[in-house]
């Protein structure tokens, strides 16, 4: 073992592994307060406590919480004595005890979270294949066509990305609403549709391709279009994919942008509805919780996911010496 | 050899889309959004030529002067913060260790998550009565602050937030530009006898100086830009105003009070101030910066 033969390391991994707490733990808080109930969460304990009661052994149990999930039980029979009685006569003020996954029950329910996650899905899925596809074929004419002003048009699609985006977001937006395309999916998609960063991360990749190989199978009867589909971009694709996964991911959590054209809620995407739910739901933490949760789930599953196949993309590159 | 000469017409035509769409939406706005500055408009009458109105208002705005104040105290606390900090994580995770990888993906976890869901959870975390910041606090007898809702506390806190959110990234290009530098030098200053901070002021440091740059550089700039993590946290300013930044009044002046063309004279202000930070930083602090 290489950390016993070393035990100056010990101290590194001891400062890591507090730094990694220290990254983690909000996370781990997240998820933890997002199945708690109400009482649990106000708790004004001095303790940390990461199990919520429906889950943790008794043993951990002090008397506060011996104490609240004594309460509990007692509510859940009053509610059980109060279901058995004829609908007429239940006591109204008598509430159903707090389940496990009630505040994602409670969060999907008090706003429309399916739609905003439609939507987002859509727009993410619509602006990442299709500022691909047409970033794509612009770096392909930039590495292998000749054609006067070249150079210019190459300049002026980077000089687009030292722009300040938030000089932008103002003449954007008079001019979405003067076509009428506030409050549409057009708007949500149509102006992202284009990425110089693209264009230019995939033109270096296209750039390495041989230029024999254009040139054998223009000869060979290869029209240009085929060259593209058939055999350049499939040569790309661990830069696709890496682009791929940038684009996802910054359309994933885009915030500003959606939140300025867009005010109708069938509308919304994910981030602005999180946003709006925050306000709304006020000291509800347990739902906001539960929300943030599923907001970030999807992300850090397709992380771990990325990762590997960003290794495997390193691996697998298309050209052979 | 026929086509070295022959032009591809045909090229415009896969051009035509990115570019189409640049000069729509990247281009022409800016063009347009330097002369509405100079109009006083609400996007419903007919705008109103004001010259150089808009300029001179903002100059005697103390809100204006007060929400620059507040950004570059933002950039002056969270810059050098996670610089520091993501250095010092990097060189500890350059050491021949175990389980780098797995270090390494859990830094950078808070990178991918929206920043919208992690202010609702550290809007909890800095909870006054229940949040976990001060619950921790009270083990060392300290009394609760009101953190988000303290004018002296406010700023501080996101800045806090928005540093633990952004380290994995500057950690994972700090630890490509560790790994730039030889190995060999480190031996050779062990041989000479060079204690570890000798050979962290006299190898890393200036070697590691191009990677520094870069990461102070595009932070100066991102950290003028700071928007979400402000509105999410803190809605309307904060208490007393403390966290009002430039890119959140600009966003309340336009999309708030439709002074549309006050907001872009705001966004032409912001931009030469960052225009001008950057140009100090090329032309003074990378002097200083070592490229072998």
């Amino acid at each position: 073992m290489n950390e016993i033969k070393h035990p100056e390391y010990i101290p590194v991994h001891v400062m890591l592994i507090l730094g990694a707490i220290f990254m983690l733990f909000p996370f781990i808080w997240m998820v933890s307060t997002s199945f708690k109930s109400q009482d649990e969460i106000l708790s004004t304990t001095k303790d940390i406590v990461l199990l919520p009661d429906s889950i943790r052994p008794e043993f951990f149990n002090g008397p506060e919480e011996k104490e609240r999930i004594e309460r509990k039980k007692a509510d859940a029979k009053r509610w059980e004595e109060e279901q058995a009685k004829p609908e007429s006569e239940r006591d109204r003020k008598v509430r159903k005890p707090f389940q496990w996954l009630d505040n994602y029950t409670y969060a999907l329910t008090a706003q429309p979270f399916y739609r905003f996650f439609l939507n987002t899905i859509f727009v993410t899925i619509t602006v990442t294949s299709v500022s691909l596809f047409f970033a794509s074929l612009a770096a392909y004419a930039f590495a292998f066509f000749k054609f006067p002003l070249k150079d210019t048009i190459f300049m002026m699609i980077l000089g687009t990305m030292m722009l300040p985006q938030q000089a932008l977001l103002i003449p954007n937006y008079i001019f979405l609403s003067k076509i009428h395309w506030v409050n549409t999916y057009m708007a949500l998609t149509v102006p992202w549709l284009a990425s110089a960063y693209a264009v230019f991360f995939l033109r270096q990749f296209f750039m390495q391709l041989p230029r024999d190989l254009f040139d054998a199978a223009v000869i060979d009867g290869c029209t240009r279009f085929q060259f593209y589909y058939k055999i350049a971009l499939p040569l790309c694709k661990p830069p696709m994919v890496t682009l791929a996964i940038f684009t996802f991911l910054s359309n994933w959590n885009a915030f500003v942008w959606p939140l300025i054209v867009t005010n109708d809620t069938n509308l919304r995407v994910i981030q602005v509805g999180l946003s709006y739910f925050s306000s709304e739901a006020g000291t509800r933490w347990g739902p906001l919780m539960a929300a943030s949760t599923m907001t970030i789930l999807p992300l850090v599953i397709m992380y771990f996911l990325a990762q590997k196949q960003f290794v495997e993309s390193q691996a697998t590159s298309g050209m052979k010496e | 050899m026929p086509n070295k000469t022959k032009v591809d017409w045909g090229a415009y035509l896969y051009l035509m889309p990115v570019v189409a769409i640049l000069v729509a939406f990247h281009v022409l706005p800016i063009f347009y959004s330097l002369a509405v500055s100079f109009y006083e408009w609400d996007l419903i009458g007919s705008p109103e030529f004001v010259g150089a109105n808009n300029y001179k208002q903002l100059f005697h705005d103390p809100m204006f002067f007060k929400s620059i104040w507040n950004t570059i105290k933002y950039a002056v606390i969270s810059v050098p913060l996670s610089i520091l900090l993501s250095m010092g994580i990097a060189i500890l995770l350059n050491n021949p260790i175990k389980g780098i990888g797995v270090y390494r993906t859990i830094y950078f976890i808070p990178v991918i998550t929206s920043i919208n869901a992690v202010a609702i959870v550290w809007n909890f975390i800095y909870h006054p009565d229940f949040g976990l910041l001060n619950k921790i606090l009270s083990w060392f007898g300290t009394d609760p602050v009101a953190w988000l809702q303290d004018p002296d506390w406010a700023l501080p806190a996101i800045i806090f937030m928005s540093v633990w959110k952004g380290l994995g990234h500057n950690i994972i290009i700090f630890l490509a530009g560790l790994q730039n530098i030889p190995k060999h030098l480190y031996e050779a200053a062990r041989i000479d006898g060079a204690s570890r901070w000798q050979q962290f002021r006299h190898i890393t440091w200036p070697l590691l100086s191009p990677t520094t740059f870069f990461i102070f550089t595009m932070s100066t700039i991102g950290s003028f830009q700071v928007f979400s993590q402000v509105y999410m946290m803190t809605p309307r300013g904060g208490p007393l105003k403390s966290t009002m930044v430039v890119v959140y009044y600009l966003y309340r002046k336009a999309f708030e009070q439709f002074e549309f063309g006050y907001a872009l004279a705001m966004a032409f202000v912001l931009f030469m101030v960052i225009f001008a930070c950057t140009l100090f930083n090329k032309l003074y602090l990378e002097k200083k910066v070592h490229y072998s």
